[in-house]
């Protein structure tokens, strides 16, 4: 069954979308991801053009965190202070991501400028997490036992002014880097149409050294606020937010997450990282193919006023 | 596939006008050419996946002898909105493909569709296709190139005309105009899925022995109808709140995925 997106004005099948949300849902649930950084590249594989795909990411992102913050609101693992001053950062990175989204889609270099952030980002994440899961998996099939590192130890950043409590993290740290992180992830939100968590989990727990169990939910309930506030500001300035395709992606997408929630319970914590890392470097290497080789043609005609 | 809009026939008219002024010289009118589109306005579904229009016509005045020998042509045009077209250039820079040159092209008509009783070269000389700008190669943009810098432009029009006969939105059928009788013709002009919206100009152009005779412009607009439509002119005209609805949407939707599919 064939519907039309009003926004990227182009047909396409309703059941790819529902399963691609359902897909990437699934795996959000299982590896605790918004799943933004996976659905943005899939729908520009799908033939969506990028401009309309990273801002109806942004769109489906709102509907996966909003669900899964739900869940941590229920277990109290949100700490909303601290969400509140990355959220601060966060629209103003946001501001200024689609500001230079518009700008790049004015001299043409829109596509080229996502597809490098993207082959960059999930690159190194990947090849981080696959190097970090193998050694644990190694480390366990030797029968040696590790836990992460403990937080306790400062950093530089712990020695900057303007500090603040956050009590829910039990931490007492400058407000400087976290609206810095909160800034730096809203600009990659509006520009990839990711959440984002995928860089601010790791950012929290290493460089802020928040407890790892409220992490998840507060990075979540952040998210919600950006990605909205995103959506907004697309819609408004570049007009590619197209709610059919995002309503789908959502309808597949939050039916997913639950169910891959499920089925990480049944895998250990390597194992699902490896899997992540693996997945994550598929999707950044098919980006960076598409980079290298070349194009049908050269030339590309954009007609103003037309997406 | 639906036939999309019907055409009605324009009764022929006599160009009586012309006749009295010539009293005491025998000679006979000029032919003349009518075209009649049956809606001034076309509605496009979202599900549309392109279709024939057909357009009837009507000739008058046509010398009898010439038309037996089939010396007389017919050329349809279905050309849509103009606009400036970016056209850009990629070229590998450190091993990867980037957007490097870009030339702006003013006054391109999205679509161009044609339809006529021959191949184009059979009908009349290059020289008359330009001078009457009949044809994609005969654009003013796509014009042949008067200095070096113009003719660097001219490399991007050419990949523009390219490209658009590829995405199909630039046609030609020679053979599409057909002669029913000796006074009434049908076009049969393409109308492709991504056919744009707005108003668009049928002409018509009667040939005789090469040589342009008659012709003959209307304006028929194209609309999108269904909700599709109406997203799409509400995410424009109405962007903050078309914002703040697909928000409220995806929240909703969160909200509602956890009620019911909970497994925690």
């Amino acid at each position: 069954m064939s519907i039309y997106l009003p926004i990227a004005e182009m047909s396409a099948n309703v059941f790819v979308l529902l399963a691609i949300g359902a897909a990437v849902g699934f795996l959000s649930g299982l590896f605790g991801v918004g799943g933004g950084f996976l659905i943005t590249p899939l729908l520009i594989f799908y033939n969506i053009p990028p401009a309309v795909a990273v801002a109806t990411g942004a769109n489906q992102v709102i509907a996966s965190s909003f669900s899964g913050a739900l869940a941590h609101f229920n277990r109290k693992t949100i700490d909303f202070k601290l969400g509140g001053v990355l959220m601060a950062g966060g629209m103003v990175g946001s501001l200024g991501g689609v500001y230079v989204f518009s700008l790049l889609r004015a001299k043409g270099q829109l596509d080229l400028f996502v597809s490098i952030l993207y082959v960059v980002f999930l690159g190194t994440i990947g090849g981080l997490m696959l190097w970090e899961s193998i050694g644990a998996l190694r480390k366990a099939r030797a029968g040696v036992t590790t836990s992460l590192k403990k937080p306790g130890q400062h950093n530089w950043i712990h020695r900057l002014p303007l500090k603040m409590r956050f009590r829910a993290s039990k931490l007492f740290v400058s407000v400087i880097p976290i609206l810095a992180l909160g800034a730096f992830i809203g600009f990659l939100a509006s520009i990839m149409g990711v959440g984002g968590g995928f860089i601010m989990v790791p950012a929290m727990i290493y460089l802020l050294k928040v407890p790892t169990n409220v992490v998840i939910g507060t990075s979540l309930f952040q998210i919600i606020f950006v990605a909205a506030f995103t959506t907004v500001a697309q819609a408004v300035t570049n007009q590619t937010v197209d709610v059919v395709l995002a309503f789908l992606l959502m309808v597949g997408g939050v039916a997913g997450a639950q169910y891959g929630a499920k089925a990480g319970q049944r895998l250990r914590g390597e194992q699902i990282r490896a899997l992540l890392a693996g997945l994550v470097l598929i999707v950044a290497i098919r980006l960076a193919v598409d980079l290298f080789i070349e194009p049908a043609s050269p030339y590309s005609v954009v007609t103003q006023g037309m997406v | 596939m639906r036939v999309l809009a019907v055409f009605t026939l324009v009764i022929p008219m006599l160009a009586i006008l012309t006749g009295a002024s010539f009293a005491q010289q025998p000679e006979k009118p000029k032919e003349s050419i009518q075209i009649g589109l049956s809606t001034d306005t076309i509605q496009i579904t979202s599900g549309f996946t392109g279709t024939d229009l057909t357009i009837f016509g009507a000739v008058d005045n046509l010398d009898p002898e010439i038309s037996r020998q089939g010396h007389y042509d017919v050329i349809v045009v279905l050309e849509g909105p103009n606009r400036t077209a970016t056209v850009r250039r990629k070229e590998r820079f450190l091993g990867i493909w980037i957007n490097r040159q870009s030339r702006n092209l003013p006054e391109v008509p999205i679509s161009y569709s044609m339809a006529m009783t021959r191949p184009i070269q059979d009908i009349a000389p290059e020289s008359t296709m330009a001078q009457m700008a009949i044809g994609v190669q005969n654009f003013p943009f796509a014009r042949t190139p008067q200095g070096p810098r113009d003719s660097r432009t001219h490399e991007f029009a050419t990949a523009l005309l390219e490209l658009k006969q590829k995405s199909g939105l630039y046609k030609e059928r020679p053979g599409s105009v057909r002669f029913l009788s000796l006074n009434l013709f049908r076009a049969s002009v393409a109308l492709p899925a991504n056919v744009p919206v707005g108003t668009h100009t049928a002409r018509a152009y009667l040939f005789r022995n090469g040589v342009f005779v008659n012709g003959v412009t209307a304006s028929l607009g194209i609309v999108k109808s269904g909700l599709e439509a109406e997203i799409s002119r509400i995410s424009r005209d109405n962007s903050f709140a078309f914002g703040l609805f697909a928000v409220a949407l995806a929240i909703l939707t969160g909200w509602l995925g956890r009620v019911i599919f909970r497994r925690d």
